[in-house]
């Protein structure tokens, strides 16, 4: 891979994570998100946390099939960008919704399983995104690997609070736990080896 | 957000101790059967059976919440454009554009099943029904709430006229399936036709209305015109929407929400902070147009219908 094409694709991610953002600031901003912007905002915030969350398990896949190993370096910004969505998306839950008022928040938690799995979600990212500075990442050594495969674990949480989101099966839920498993699977060992046998 | 204002999570009337509460509500209840039996000449229909009779009577007129609620009408914009209708769609937001060419007239709401007199009522005869305003929050599952000025009539006065039997004890109703006009019906998340049910105690009930209009005009398609089901102590699916078919029944109907999700849907449905739904909690609402949360009362805050469910476990028959 060229260093252009990498550098190409790095400011892909960051110009297509930061423009949904933009966007929605501006329509939230202009009241065009519908009779209950606060479900809308956070609804979409919770998507996008998703989409970056997914779509930063592709390039090590990539890198199995091609051999590049650059490619790698997207996951990064991905995963940062995903849980800066994700940060977001609970803050819209916490302060557009509850008005901070710890007390309901508490009671609302303590009764909801979907909203128990997006938490736990938030803290495992929360974990990953603090050990991605690069002072910690050498300082944990070869524990770092490890450690950052919690990312699909991470990812079966949201997938699983986006489910229980709704009173029935939903299309979007369960084709973003179609795309998990497809992606978890790739990385399994003996499919790996399939995915990197063709490039020869 | 704006900081919750007390008042407005404790209504004054709720200040009280609920039990207090409760309790004065049966008193007042059965006192004001007593004044109704004595002010008021025998009804020539023959009423279904005691219980129910006792249940039309016991709460004259509408409540005094409307009173309160008359200043937290929640604006037509949001009521007419914040529905749940999954004939249509299953996005709230969609419905009243693919609802807008949904044909209500002629409409016919049949109904039979365990009467003497079944009958089948056009939009006509529905309408002519005498019409009164009645102003009620809504509670939805999904934990939202809207105060909707509905226009309509008690469910009773046409139950009255079709006679159920002695062996009536619930009231089946049926929404329209009408594959050409409901595009939602392709998608198979319920089982169509939608179906709901109450016991024949709560559909007798003096706060149970039909519902043809709101805000002084008739229903928006996507609010279930013509005809709906308005049961304002329960969560918002029993109001069941453009009904086409009422039937008097001896069993428990199974609803299409029991039927989709027995352990997350119950046939009572009662609006009831202290029972979470299993993956999100009851205990607050979102006030749509608002902004704001509410704690979310026990029956909706419709506490003179708590005679009703006297002796019944609220948890076990949610």
């Amino acid at each position: 891979m060229s260093r252009k094409l990498l550098r190409r694709l790095q400011i892909a991610t960051h110009v297509g994570a930061l423009t949904p953002l933009a966007a929605l600031t501006w329509l939230f901003w202009q009241d065009r998100l519908g009779p209950v912007p606060v479900v809308a905002v956070t609804r979409l915030l919770g998507r996008y946390a998703l989409a970056l969350l997914l779509l930063s398990l592709v390039p090590t896949v990539v890198r199995t099939v091609t051999g590049v190993s650059k490619v790698a370096r997207l996951r990064r910004p991905l995963g940062l960008y995903a849980f800066l969505y994700a940060t977001l998306h609970v803050l819209a839950f916490a302060g557009l919704d509850y008005g901070f008022d710890l007390g309901l928040i508490v009671t609302t938690i303590r009764e909801s399983r979907r909203e128990i799995v997006g938490l736990g979600a938030l803290l495992i990212l929360g974990l990953l995104a603090l050990t991605s500075i690069p002072a910690l990442m050498r300082a944990l050594g070869k524990t770092w690997r490890p450690l950052h495969r919690l990312v699909y674990v991470a990812a079966g949480l949201v997938v699983l609070h986006y489910l229980w989101n709704y009173k029935e099966l939903r299309r979007w839920p369960v084709l973003a736990g179609v795309a998990l498993a497809l992606l978890l699977a790739a990385r399994l060992p003996p499919v790996a080896r399939i995915l990197g046998q063709r490039r020869r | 957000m704006s900081k919750i204002d007390p008042s407005e999570i404790t209504p004054e009337h709720v200040y009280l101790n609920r039990r207090q509460l409760i309790a004065g509500m049966g008193a007042l209840a059965a006192a004001s059967l007593l004044g109704a039996c004595a002010s008021e000449p025998a009804s020539e229909v023959p009423t279904p059976s005691a219980a129910a009779s006792a249940a039309t009577q016991a709460a004259p007129g509408p409540t005094a919440q409307a009173e309160q609620l008359q200043e937290k009408l929640t604006p037509l914009d949001d009521v007419a454009g914040y529905n749940n209708f999954y004939e249509f769609t299953l996005s709230k937001t969609r419905v009243a554009e693919l609802a807008e060419d949904f044909k209500t007239s002629p409409w016919e709401v049949q109904v039979g099943g365990l009467v003497n007199n079944p009958q089948t009522f056009s939009l006509e005869d529905i309408m002519a029904f005498e019409q009164e305003e009645r102003i009620y929050r809504m509670r939805c599952v999904e934990a939202w709430s809207m105060v909707i000025p509905w226009r309509g009539f008690r469910l009773s006065e046409l139950l009255e006229i079709v006679q159920p039997t002695s062996q009536a004890r619930y009231v089946r109703f049926e929404t329209l399936a009408d594959r050409s006009q409901m595009p939602g019906l392709k998608t198979p998340v319920l089982d169509w036709p939608y179906v709901e049910g109450l016991r024949m105690d709560e559909a007798m009930h003096d706060l149970t209305i039909l519902a043809t209009g709101l805000y002084g005009k008739d229903l928006p398609p996507q609010n279930g015109a013509p005809v709906r089901l308005v049961v304002p102590w329960k969560y918002g699916f029993k109001s069941i929407k453009s009904i086409v078919k009422i039937d008097l029944v001896a069993e428990m109907p199974v609803s299409s929400w029991m039927e989709a999700g027995p352990n997350e849907y119950g046939f009572y449905a009662n609006v009831n902070p202290d029972v979470p739904h299993p993956r999100w909690s009851q205990a607050t609402e979102r006030v749509i147009g608002t902004g704001e949360r509410r704690q979310t009362e026990l029956f909706n805050g419709y506490y003179e219908v708590a005679p009703l469910y006297e002796g019944m476990d609220l948890e076990e028959n949610f």
